[in-house]
């Protein structure tokens, strides 16, 4: 009963924040410098006197450019939680079409990079925390130090050398939706996945491993002890609990960032997800299209807070109780 | 026999370049039934000889010396997993801090019923049905309802009562209590004492209580040991112990225990550093009483002549023990 009110509760106060993202969001493209009429109309310089005066005032009309900045936000948002997003100038298709079709390439490698990293931080960093101080915890340490000094770039370029270039095993770069031909998808997604899940890996391990290390001090793993449960339970049950609240908090940053897609991978290994849409629309100047990615990263991470919150509750009930 | 016989017991503390002894010769033993009180200052070893006894001590801990005998068997030998069938089985454990000695991410009730379901291999529904009997046993209010509570919704004092359904569940021969109402208000205090007293009687529980509070030992126990600086001082009844102290350190216990009218009396000095114990008697540099072979040669634990019942099994080591009027003879 309380975790359905809690969960209601922190729903609703998500609203706010996203009406909040879609004003930062709108508000982005009336304080970019520039003429909007002249850039879709292919003009770069602010030239008015190149266009035919019908012509800009069309335009100018149908952007709604005419009406006052507030009212043009409504129109926008209408339009936006309709899924119109207006048209990309670049591709001169809807803008939710364009960002659709990069949407499952980047959730593919998000989501694989993600369980990637989980399955690889979560087990070593309560066996590094558990054999403290002994070669397991080095070799955890020294993984750390690898994941967080090695840049995601320099580590990508290795593994296509050996991987794609050397061994011949994989393709360098592309993708393949999974419906065409799912072993293609796999071979296409492995490299990717796992440098960027390597990266969160360490990330997550660092507070795994901190975390789970302070955990076996605390005075209920000595209980627990006491009540003579063998130490895998102790370990598994009591103490994983605790410290999995320091952990869900480092994946919750890391998914966001994950799903937002990273534009270092995409781009390395020529993927077409979410971050290189907007990188190709930034150079373009394709405003609408950048509009639509930026509020698809804010919505996610709003999304992946809330679901976050709700992990919170279950770990610790103190929260439950304090908020609802 | 006697159900627990702590023979010898040593424990030393490795800190990487220098060692301690935490523990230093201790021997007592505990009868069926029976309630025993440690007493002692803090750093004193009362907590470390507990913990060696459920062989639940620090990694840089080790029992180098001596044997704990329980139930026929030597557990300062035993094995991790022999250990887990005897913890919470035979031996239960009550701690001091009843606010931090619960997971606050499980519920009370669950922490109790894994007991059952571990070593009684009960079902769910069954360790449930039991957990809620030992709430009402523990007197929880409202046992039932209490189940499915987390610790945060609880005071000190409803805390204390779920450890000790914890520690007693699968019925122990043996409870551990390590200053169980130590950190829980004085009347909250004086209900925990009792329900304690309670089981213990009820449950034919041998009980090995350790405290700092002299007033609460002599309440709740049948006989005491007095530690200072990880040896033992004296061992006897509570009435001979506390009547007719021998050892000038129990003595300075005593009198430090407040009482109206009275100026407040201390034990002069301070607790020497186990990293450089003393030579002779550890308690010679604090005793008024001593004199130069103090400072020299180590007291044995010595039996006092039995001439009445009380003073049976009264044992001290002291060079030159006080007489029965709580004065030194001269």
């Amino acid at each position: 009963m309380r975790m359905i009110r809690y969960t209601l509760l922190r729903a609703l106060q998500m609203i706010p924040t996203v009406l909040l993202v879609t004003v930062a969001v709108f508000v982005l493209i009336i304080i970019i410098p520039g003429d909007p009429v002249l850039s879709m109309l292919g003009y770069y310089a602010d030239d008015v006197t190149a266009v035919p005066h019908e012509i800009y005032d069309r335009m100018f009309r149908e952007l709604r450019l005419d009406r006052p900045i507030p009212i043009q936000y409504l129109y926008w948002l209408g339009d936006a939680l309709q899924g119109d997003f207006g048209k990309s100038v670049v591709f001169r298709v809807p803008v939710i079409d364009v960002v659709l079709s990069r949407v499952p390439a980047t959730l593919y490698l998000g989501t694989a990079s993600l369980l990637i990293a989980i399955v690889v931080a979560v087990p070593f960093g309560v066996w590094a925390a558990v054999k403290n101080d002994t070669w397991v915890d080095h070799l955890a340490s020294g993984f750390v130090l690898f994941g967080v000094a090695v840049p995601g770039f320099w580590f990508g370029m290795i593994v296509i050398l050996v991987f794609a270039i050397y061994l011949g095993w994989l393709p360098s770069i592309g993708y393949v939706a999974p419906q065409e031909d799912f072993l293609r998808f796999l071979k296409h997604l492995i490299m990717p996945a796992t440098v960027l899940g390597l990266d969160v890996a360490a990330n997550i391990l660092r507070f795994q491993r901190t975390d789970f290390l302070d955990q076996l001090h605390q005075d209920y793993v000595r209980t627990a002890r006491a009540k003579g449960l063998p130490g895998q339970v102790v370990i598994w049950k009591h103490v994983l609990k605790n410290s999995l609240i320091a952990t869900v908090t480092v994946v919750g940053l890391n998914t966001a960032r994950l799903l937002g897609g990273s534009t270092i991978i995409e781009t390395l290994f020529s993927y077409p997800g979410l971050s290189r849409l907007l990188i190709e629309a930034i150079y373009a100047r394709d405003f609408p299209v950048i509009q639509a990615v930026v509020l698809w990263m804010v919505v996610l991470v709003v999304v992946v807070n809330f679901f976050v919150d709700l992990i919170y509750a279950y770990l610790n009930p103190r929260i439950r109780y304090t908020t609802a | 026999m006697a159900l627990l016989d702590v023979h010898n017991l040593t424990v030393d503390f490795n800190l990487g370049v220098e060692s301690l002894r935490a523990v230093d010769d201790v021997s007592f033993t505990l009868e069926p039934g029976e309630a025993l009180g440690i007493v002692g200052e803090s750093g004193s070893g009362k907590t470390v000889t507990a913990l060696s006894i459920m062989r639940l001590l620090d990694p840089a801990a080790r029992i180098t010396r001596g044997q704990i005998w329980f139930d026929g068997r030597d557990l300062a030998t035993q094995d991790e997993s022999a250990m887990e069938s005897i913890r919470g089985r035979r031996i239960g454990m009550v701690f001091q801090e009843p606010m931090t000695s619960l997971n606050p991410g499980y519920t009370v009730g669950e922490q109790v019923a894994e007991v059952y379901r571990h070593h009684l291999r009960l079902s769910h529904a069954e360790a449930r049905r039991r957990t809620i009997e030992m709430f009402e046993r523990v007197k929880l209010p409202g046992a039932r309802e209490m189940f499915n509570k987390y610790p945060h919704e609880f005071s000190g004092g409803m805390r204390q009562r779920v450890t000790i359904a914890a520690a007693l569940a699968c019925g122990p021969s043996l409870l551990i209590a390590d200053e169980p109402t130590t950190a829980v208000d004085v009347t909250i205090q004086a209900q925990i004492l009792s329900l304690l007293g309670e089981l213990q009687r009820d449950m034919n529980l041998a009980l090995l209580f350790i405290s700092h509070d002299l007033a609460v030992v002599s309440e709740l126990c049948t006989r005491a040991a007095v530690l200072y600086g990880a040896r033992l001082m004296e061992v006897g009844s509570t009435d001979a112990i506390f009547t007719a102290p021998r050892h000038p350190y129990t003595a300075g216990l005593i009198n430090s225990v407040p009482q109206r009218g009275q100026p407040l009396q201390g034990v002069p000095g301070t607790i020497f550093d186990l990293r450089s114990p003393p030579p002779g008697c550890r308690f010679h540099p604090r005793c008024v009483h001593a004199q130069p072979r103090c400072n020299r040669e180590i007291p044995e634990l010595t039996r006092s002549p039995a001439s009445t019942p009380v003073e049976r099994g009264h044992v001290y080591a002291c060079h030159y023990p006080l007489d029965r009027a709580g004065t030194r003879p001269t």
